[in-house]
């Protein structure tokens, strides 16, 4: 029969809206303020006791605590307002020590039902939530330049080693070593040497003079791998930092080949941010003292693992974490973990030189840390913050000597992967492997997210009104199906950019308006098309049908163009463009699903299968 | 056709007139365009802006005094939707520290509370990119269009849906050249939306005049073009008005921030809709498109009229 939908396919937009709405359903649950509790480190677990104690804290304090949810490695302590989460925050922090990393947090209240399912809110972008937000440029030259000097020292070494003797090398152009010989015998056996231990270089003879010389060039490959390795490095570094912050949900990410996005939100502090960011912290690999060693020239140190356990060693530095060029975790024959560190050309030298004649002896690896420490006190109900400077120096490796050291080595003994994995991971991240800049930088006020939430708010419920108003007047029983659908249109949305997880900015929310706005045309097109059907004499079942399909093709041809259109401005726009391009791109295809499909079955729900004489569709004629 | 209901206004009678009026509109786009130039904002400039709140309103010469005195050199400052809140922008792109300077000198020369609302650094470099990148975004858009409507409908519509979208951008540009609106990155946004509802609304029209010329045998094009857009004058209208109901919303309700892509829009759908009757449909009749263009080549086998409708996928006819 002419207009009416199968069972199944009547069941079949049921069930598509009941999931839109059930995974639409948690943005409607106002965020608790809270604050979140962490591990100062990586890897520390909060124990029930610790929660405790942070809730007795807060109970002192009069505090009201709404609900506590812990983890393995964090937890969640849910209080009423804004105020109490302000003065929460230095009360627990008072309370839990150092140890601990207490931060300003939202947390989710989605009831447990809906989790279960995984909905979940959409997440609110820092424009509407408050915080900074740094794109940092990685100095790629020097990045190239740095690990050329280190190379280049090494390959001197060796060819000393070798007893061929040159008279320069050095790195020219930023991209190329050139070393230069006496005579064309040394430059041969120099030749066959680094063709045979750096093939990364594509080697060049060229001469000057009584001046052989021989250029190391580095392949774009190599280039490309090595400003990779730069990227990468700085990316851990940055993440480490990050941490340090306490800052709840930060975002680091790579963008194109040189540029890091780092998104603080709760964060105001921008001086501080960038302190942290930019903050360097160092290694340094010293002997264990003997036992009959002056005290003078010993210290002791704490592990930083075990901060019990202390160990004595020698004054004296045998390289910095400046000349390890690179540090990974691997396996030994034993298949226990090892960490596998390649120092540069100086520290190799110094190693060597150093552990000669300590076999046997313990050598051990320093972590010093220079960062900022935030003090919160409140002094007459307002929150005062304090800064200090500190310098933190802890063992975090002591291994036995086996051998004399050269610039590869490795560290064994350790207990775990897990062990093997973070020493490495220190041990690279003890510096940013080459300089950073911040080019972009932009800071948004509590107030001002708060302000763009309600702005954005109010125009969407506006805006979304007015529509729904002129579509009743104007199209009336089917303006009121159209409005149906508009509505189940944002809801769909909403359900989808919840479970894509995606994140909404403002540019997202004028994103959701114009599709309001545009998500009806797909209907009015169709009204149009059945008005002028029933203006033609046709019956108004068959008007309803020939007025759906022929608008489909119309329909589908604009919103494909369209569509076409925002996929573009997704893959070339940064940031706020893409926020706005994922709205406008998901609300194409909700609202073509809302307007052919579930405004349909409506239509066949209210006149199928019936004999009808009219329609209330509005317009001169339709009525007639 | 028995249209009882209102009197045809023939859209077309008025053509030349129109499209020497879109001729003049963006020949005088170019050249303001040419002589005042795009008053860029600070995400394609580069520099430092600082948004700042005073706990009450005051004299915007204060704040100038306060930042000369200061040393700062080279600055902006205007009001910013609130005669307590003070935009200072400044083009200096080499210093990343900049902006929290100011904050700290206004605070400390100041007798009034002063607030940071936002404050945001562009390295320069980093604009000449956007800039670059989003040009080129713009013409692969346009790129896109032309190729897909070339081929599902045919060449002389894909011309005539490019050349109104270009038309359409190069007007609101001009009116920002004109009026020296500060041109950012939401501005670009609403740019791009103004070409998909402006391409929404061409393909609608053109959508139904392939159709008159499958359907009807009228050989006069122009009076199919005509009769296309009087039975869609309708939708264009009132799909306009909703949008613009919305856009209005927007404007008065969604704060300063998003004001600037309200107006970009509201003015990309007024011309995006003058556009796709008056510069689309117009060349359309002034390319020759002819009843032929629109024939579907007949069917291998099958002595093909030519006339079949477009028809809808057969699962849509299930429905």
């Amino acid at each position: 029969m002419l207009n009416k939908y199968p069972l199944w396919k009547n069941i079949l937009i049921l069930v598509v809206l009941a999931i839109g709405f059930v995974y639409a359903l948690p943005n409607v649950f106002p965020d608790d303020y809270a604050i979140q509790i962490t591990g100062a480190r990586s890897g520390t677990e909060i124990s029930q006791q610790t929660v405790d104690r942070a809730s007795e804290a807060l109970e002192e304090a009069g505090i009201t605590i709404k609900g506590i949810d812990r983890e393995e490695r964090s937890a969640l302590i849910r209080v009423n307002s804004s105020d109490d989460q302000l003065q929460a925050r230095p009360v627990v922090q008072q309370a839990l020590g150092d140890e601990f990393l207490v931060a300003l947090n939202m947390a989710e209240s989605t009831p447990d039902w809906l989790k279960a399912v995984g909905a979940g809110p959409m997440k609110l972008g820092l424009d509407l939530r408050g915080g900074v937000h740094f794109l940092l440029e990685v100095d790629m030259e020097t990045a190239v330049e740095q690990r050329l000097d280190a190379t280049a020292s090494q390959i001197k070494r060796e060819l000393r080693e070798e007893r061929i003797r040159y008279r320069g090398g050095d790195v020219s152009d930023g991209n190329r070593i050139e070393l230069s010989f006496r005579s064309e015998q040394d430059r041969s056996q120099a030749f066959d040497i680094i063709r045979d231990r750096y093939n990364e270089f594509l080697l060049d003879e060229s001469t000057e003079e009584d001046n052989y010389l021989l250029n190391l060039s580095l392949s774009e490959q190599e280039i490309q791998q090595i400003q990779d390795y730069a990227i990468e490095q700085n990316l851990t570094t940055i993440r480490n930092r990050v941490n340090e912050l306490g800052v709840a949900e930060p975002l680091v990410q790579r963008q194109g080949a040189d540029r890091i996005i780092v998104e603080l939100p709760g964060v105001q502090d921008t001086a501080q941010a960038k302190r942290v960011l930019g903050a360097t912290a160092n290694l340094e690999f010293r002997l264990a003292a003997r036992q009959d060693a002056p005290a003078a020239s010993t210290e002791t140190y704490p592990f930083r693992d075990e901060p019990g356990r202390t160990a004595r060693l020698e004054r004296e530095v045998i390289v910095t974490g400046e000349n390890v060029a690179n540090a990974s975790q691997s396996f030994d024959e034993n298949g226990m973990p090892q960490v596998n560190i390649t120092l540069d050309g100086v520290g190799g030298d110094l190693m060597t030189r150093a552990t000669r004649n300590s076999v046997g002896r313990g050598m051990a690896v320093l972590f010093i840390e220079f960062r900022t420490e935030m003090e919160q006190e409140v002094v007459d109900g307002e929150v005062v913050t304090r800064e200090e400077r500190v310098q933190e120096t802890s063992i975090i490796s002591l291994a036995t000597i086996q051998s004399t050291l050269g610039s590869s080595f490795r560290i064994t003994g350790l207990d775990s992967i897990h062990e093997a994995s973070e020493l490495a991971l220190l041990l690279r991240a003890g510096a940013l492997a080459a300089p950073m800049y911040f080019v972009q930088e932009r800071t948004i006020g509590p107030s001002l997210g708060q302000q763009n939430i309600d702005a954005g708010f109010m125009s969407v419920v506006v805006g979304f009104c007015l529509v729904l108003v002129f579509m009743a007047v104007f199209y009336r029983a089917f303006g009121l199906v159209a409005n149906v659908a508009l509505t189940l249109n944002l809801m769909l949305l909403l359900a989808c950019m919840s479970i894509i997880s995606a994140t909404l900015t403002l540019p997202g929310i004028a994103g959701i308006v114009l599709t309001v706005g545009m998500a009806v045309d797909a209907n009015v097109l169709i009204f149009e098309r059945i008005r002028e059907e029933l203006r033609e004499g046709v019956s108004p079942q068959l008007a309803i049908n020939s007025g759906y399909s022929r608008a489909f093709v119309s329909i589908v041809d604009a919103n494909i163009t369209t569509f076409l259109v925002a996929i573009i401005l997704f893959a070339m726009g940064s940031g706020p463009v893409k926020g706005f391009a994922v709205t406008l791109s998901i609300g194409i295809v909700t609202s073509l699903f809302t307007a052919l499909v579930v405004s349909r079955g409506m239509v066949n729900a209210i006149y199928g299968g019936r004999k009808v004489e009219s329609l209330s569709i509005g317009g001169k004629l339709a009525n007639v | 056709m028995s249209d009882t209901r209102t009197e045809k206004f023939d859209f077309m009678s008025l053509r030349k007139p129109f499209a020497i009026i879109s001729l003049l509109l963006v020949v005088a786009s170019i050249v303001v365009l040419g002589m005042r130039g795009l008053n860029f904002g600070l995400d394609f400039t580069g520099g430092t802006s600082v948004e700042l709140e005073y706990a009450e309103a005051l004299e915007l010469d204060d704040v100038r005094e306060a930042l000369t005195d200061a040393g700062y050199e080279d600055f902006v400052v205007q009001n910013f939707g609130s005669d307590t809140l003070v935009l200072i922008r400044m083009q200096e792109a080499g210093d990343d520290e900049l902006g929290r300077s100011i904050l700290a000198d206004m605070q400390n020369r100041s007798d009034i509370d002063v607030e940071l609302v936002s404050s945001e650094f562009v390295g320069s470099q980093v604009g000449d990119e956007l800039k670059e990148s989003s040009g080129l975004g713009m013409l692969l858009a346009l790129a896109v269009v032309l190729i897909y409507v070339g081929m599902r409908f045919q060449f002389k519509f894909g011309i005539a849906s490019v050349i109104p979208l270009a038309h359409d951008v190069i007007i609101v540009l001009g009116l920002f050249a004109l009026f020296q609106w500060t041109f950012d990155l939401t501005v670009l946004a609403a740019l791009l939306a103004v070409i998909g509802y402006s391409l929404n609304d061409t393909i609608v029209i053109m959508d139904r005049i392939r159709e008159n010329f499958r359907k009807l045998r009228i050989d006069d094009p122009e009076e199919t073009v005509n009769l296309s857009i009087h039975e869609t004058i309708n939708r264009t209208i009132n799909t306009s008005l909703t949008t613009l109901l919305v856009l209005m919303a927007l404007y008065f309700l969604g704060g300063e921030a998003i004001n600037n892509f309200a107006i970009t829009l509201a003015i990309g759908v007024i011309v995006g809709t003058y556009s796709s009757i008056y510069v689309s449909a117009n060349l359309l009749v002034a390319l020759g498109v002819t009843r032929t263009d629109m024939v579907v080549p007949p069917k291998e086998g099958i002595a093909g009229e030519g006339e079949e409708e477009e028809a809808p996928p057969e699962w849509l006819n299930r429905m």
